[in-house]
């Protein structure tokens, strides 16, 4: 970003400082720095796994947006990429990975699995959205979505990031702790989600 | 213009050689024999030591509700010609079990724990059968017909309740507890003790252990994925350690499992054909066309014959990619992170362009039809594809080996570790690349030729040190030999239809078995596929090279140095996707 973008638009800047000075808000700068160094996570699941990693090649370049260092651990990355089919087998180590990331952080649910079950969700081993467990903040529609929906994708998802104000950010709040900390499912019989335990044992005694 | 083979067994009279025990599989339009659950494991030992077939290519299990299972084993010789299946049957009444041939070939390993979870039937004398894609403490078989999902809402599609009428409800609505999941009656969530993994850590190499000197130590247990980047996806390694050397090593397998075949008996024949392109997500132009072969030998229709070469030039092209991209992700695991990816990705974009050009999407291609494909290469694509094959794909296959081949890293990291012998590979009934540079020269495409395969001149690329360098130079062999036979592809097509068949939405399949099978850039890729002349497949089961060649993980990687167990594990170029289904 140039300093005349940066500018806020009400500030007139004398004609012969405008590229050196810029005046603007302390928002503005944090989003900037965080939108423009979004580390995401180098976690593939299944087939759309493999357009994230055509998107970060040559032709499509993630790069150019600030997202081409994937972070092995989640200790390092702020974007989980929920690329692919989510499984109940999978989705304890998926939950315990989005707990370990720093806040702030986010989550991008590419392609129609992860966003809703996708062509699998009948299967009994498929969890029919990853927004079940976790908040989603953008959905990439496509089976798989191309590495372009996907890079469209995350420049929502920078916009996003632009419009947060560091005094409202959950993450800041002295109060809660841990705002984002989702328990990690339990595998019994089928999935056992423990923040609906009462309900699953309701509807069990329901059964006939 | 090809017309499916009519009986792909051998012919061997196994029931004169075992008279009373083996009978031939007299169903209309059924191969092989079936054998009498007691002599299995002598007939099958005859099987694979006087008639030879020693290759156990697929273990599966039918479930005919309500009074009968049968186990299928297909078996091939290593030497070609056409398989022999022989099947067990047994009454349906738990516990189900048949005799393990664990001890015949031991690359039944994974195949009956499939089995087993999916179907409930108890292979004895298998020493370690667990749930292999369902977690431990899951309840019941998925595939046995009376076992029903959470979203379960027909038994076959089309849906009622969304055709003719065009209704829809949401499956959640439907479900009472308002998601995908089925408890038992009164199940207590709070009450529930996970199972864990006693079983799995309990299957390992002891943990304490007491060395020569009489000093006991304990060993490192270490899991590696399933959220690890040299996995290729969510497989997961548990092995114990002692210093830096593999003592014991169990995968785990199952984070990808889609309950593909599950939802494959549900579909009709042709709303299964986008499904198979999810197994091997690098390669569904060859995934594809094994399901097109297996239904076409069931409806006994001839393919067109420009389709024949159609399918021949984009399952090559398909391999080339595959290929390249393997190198790409070896070396990223040999630790050349990323810059040799970036050369191969920019090889598999060519290839995706044309398959995106005549199919429409560039992964998931969707381009088969039974009889044919569904869409022509018009002349602008098929020009593409000659400067692909002769200006493009050469000097960079060339370029990759002057890079890489001869690297001083790449020779210290890969020359003289041994992958695994040609009498073990069999054994574990591994098939492609790892099989054939091993030293065995076995490829389906001249084995056993589908297609048009038996018109082109090409060799078949093997190896004989079977060490990680001759698994790397055996991929760079393959896409030579995919150019030869796309050349010859080239020239020879002629013009016609692309499809035998009217297309249609629903295609009558006559009741039967097949099994379809071909050279996948993985290894055999093969279909079960049984009809019951209904619009839906009773059985539909994908016999996944990835899948299988994992079984001889274990055998490979004890031994071996952690380090090395990284580059091992790439060698088999494992796609979860088929791998779990
Ligand atoms: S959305 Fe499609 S491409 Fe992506 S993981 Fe699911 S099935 Fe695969």
């Amino acid at each position: 970003m140039d300093s005349e973008t940066f500018n806020l638009p009400q500030y007139e800047i004398p004609e012969d400082l405008r590229h050196a000075v810029a005046v603007t808000t302390l928002d503005r700068l944090y989003n900037w720095g965080r939108r423009s160094s979004v580390w995401p996570l180098m976690f593939g699941l299944a087939c759309c796994a493999i357009e994230m990693i055509a998107a970060q090649t040559a032709r499509y370049d993630m790069a150019r947006f600030g997202m081409e260092v994937m972070r092995p651990t989640p200790r390092q990355a702020d974007l989980l990429i929920v690329s692919g089919t989510v499984t109940k087998k999978m989705l304890p180590p998926i939950v315990r990975l989005y707990n370990q990331m720093p806040e702030p952080k986010y989550v991008v649910a590419m392609g129609a699995c992860a966003s809703g079950g996708g062509p699998f969700k009948e299967g009994y081993n498929v969890v029919a959205g990853i927004d079940k467990f976790l908040p989603v903040d953008v959905y990439i529609p496509g089976c798989p979505p191309t590495p372009q929906a996907l890079i469209a994708g995350l420049i929502k998802l920078q916009e996003k990031i632009d419009r947060q104000i560091i005094k409202e950010a959950s993450w800041y709040k002295r109060k809660v702790k841990d705002p984002n900390y989702v328990p990690v499912p339990i595998l019994g019989p089928d999935l056992i989600d423990p923040r609906r335990a009462a309900d699953i044992k309701a509807a069990a005694a329901q059964e006939e | 213009m090809t017309t499916p083979a009519p009986a792909s067994t051998a012919t061997v009279d196994l029931a004169t050689r075992f008279p009373g025990v083996v009978q031939l599989d007299a169903r209309p339009d059924y191969t092989g024999f079936i054998v009498e659950k007691d002599s299995l494991l002598e007939v099958a030992a005859a099987i694979r030591d006087e008639f030879g077939f020693d290759l156990l290519s697929s273990v599966t299990g039918v479930d005919y509700a309500p009074d009968k299972m049968e186990v299928v084993y297909h078996a091939y010789r290593t030497s070609g010609g056409p398989g022999l299946a022989f099947k067990v049957q047994v009454p349906r009444i738990d516990p189900v079990e048949v005799p393990s041939l664990i001890h015949l070939w031991p690359g039944v390993d994974l195949q009956e724990r499939e089995v087993w979870d999916l179907l409930g039937i108890k292979f004895s004398g298998h020493p370690d059968l667990r749930r292999i894609l369902m977690w431990e403490g899951f309840e019941g078989h998925p595939l046995r017909k009376d076992w029903k999902e959470g979203f379960y809402e027909e038994d076959v599609k089309p849906f009622k309740s969304r055709w003719p009428q065009g209704k829809f409800a949401m499956a959640e609505d439907l479900n009472p507890f308002g998601d995908n999941l089925t408890f038992p009656k009164n199940f207590e969530p709070e009450k529930w003790i996970p199972e864990g993994e006693a079983l799995l850590y309990g299957a390992l190499a002891r943990y304490t252990v007491e060395n020569e000197d009489g000093i006991s130590s304990d060993r490192i247990v270490i899991n590696m994925g399933p959220h690890h980047p040299s996995t290729h996806g969510v497989f997961r390694a548990v092995m114990t350690l002692e210093g830096e050397t593999i003592k014991g090593l169990k995968p785990v397998l199952g984070y990808l499992h889609r309950n593909h075949e599950k939802i494959g008996e549900r579909n009709t024949f042709l709303q299964n054909m986008p499904y198979t392109d999810r197994l091997d997500y690098f390669n569904s132009m060859t995934n594809n066309f094994g399901y097109a072969l297996a239904v076409e030998k069931l409806m006994k229709i001839p393919v067109a014959e420009r389709a024949d070469y159609i399918r021949v030039i984009v399952s090559e092209l398909s391999r080339i990619q595959n290929h390249f991209v393997f190198i790409g992700t070896l070396l990223n695991d040999l630790g050349a992170m990323y810059t040799p990816s970036l050369y191969a990705y920019e090889e598999r974009e060519l290839v995706l362009d044309i398959f995106e050009a005549i199919s429409g999407s560039r992964m998931m291609c969707n381009y088969y039809r039974f009889g044919g494909v569904v869409r022509d290469i018009p002349d602008d694509v098929m020009q593409k594809i000659k400067d692909l094959v002769y200006e493009r794909i050469p000097p960079k296959t060339d370029e990759l080996d002057r890079m890489l081949s001869e690297n001083e890293v790449l020779l210290a990291r890969m020359r003289g570790i041994r992958m695994i012998n040609a009498e073990d590979a069999v054994a574990y009934s591994i098939t492609g690349p790892v099989l054939r540079a091993a030293g065995v020269p076995y490829d389906v495409r001249r084995a056993d030729p589908y297609g048009i395969y038996d018109r082109f001149d090409f060799d078949v690329a093997v190896r004989y040190n079977g060490d990680l360098m001759d698994n790397y130079l055996i991929r760079i062999d393959e896409i030579r030999q995919s150019l030869r036979i796309l050349d010859q592809a080239i020239r020879q097509i002629p013009q016609g239809p692309i499809n035998s068949q009217k297309p249609a939405y629903q295609v009558r399949v006559p009741a039967g078995e097949a099994y379809g099978r071909i050279e996948s850039p993985k290894g055999e890729l093969g279909f079960y596929v049984l009809s019951n002349g209904k619009p839906n497949p009773w059985r539909y089961h994908v016999r996944a090279p990835s899948f299988v060649n994992v079984t001889a993980l274990e055998k490979i990687s004890v031994g071996t140095k952690i380090a090395d167990f990284v580059v091992l594990l790439a060698m088999f170029d494992m796609v979860m996707g088929e791998c779990d289904r």
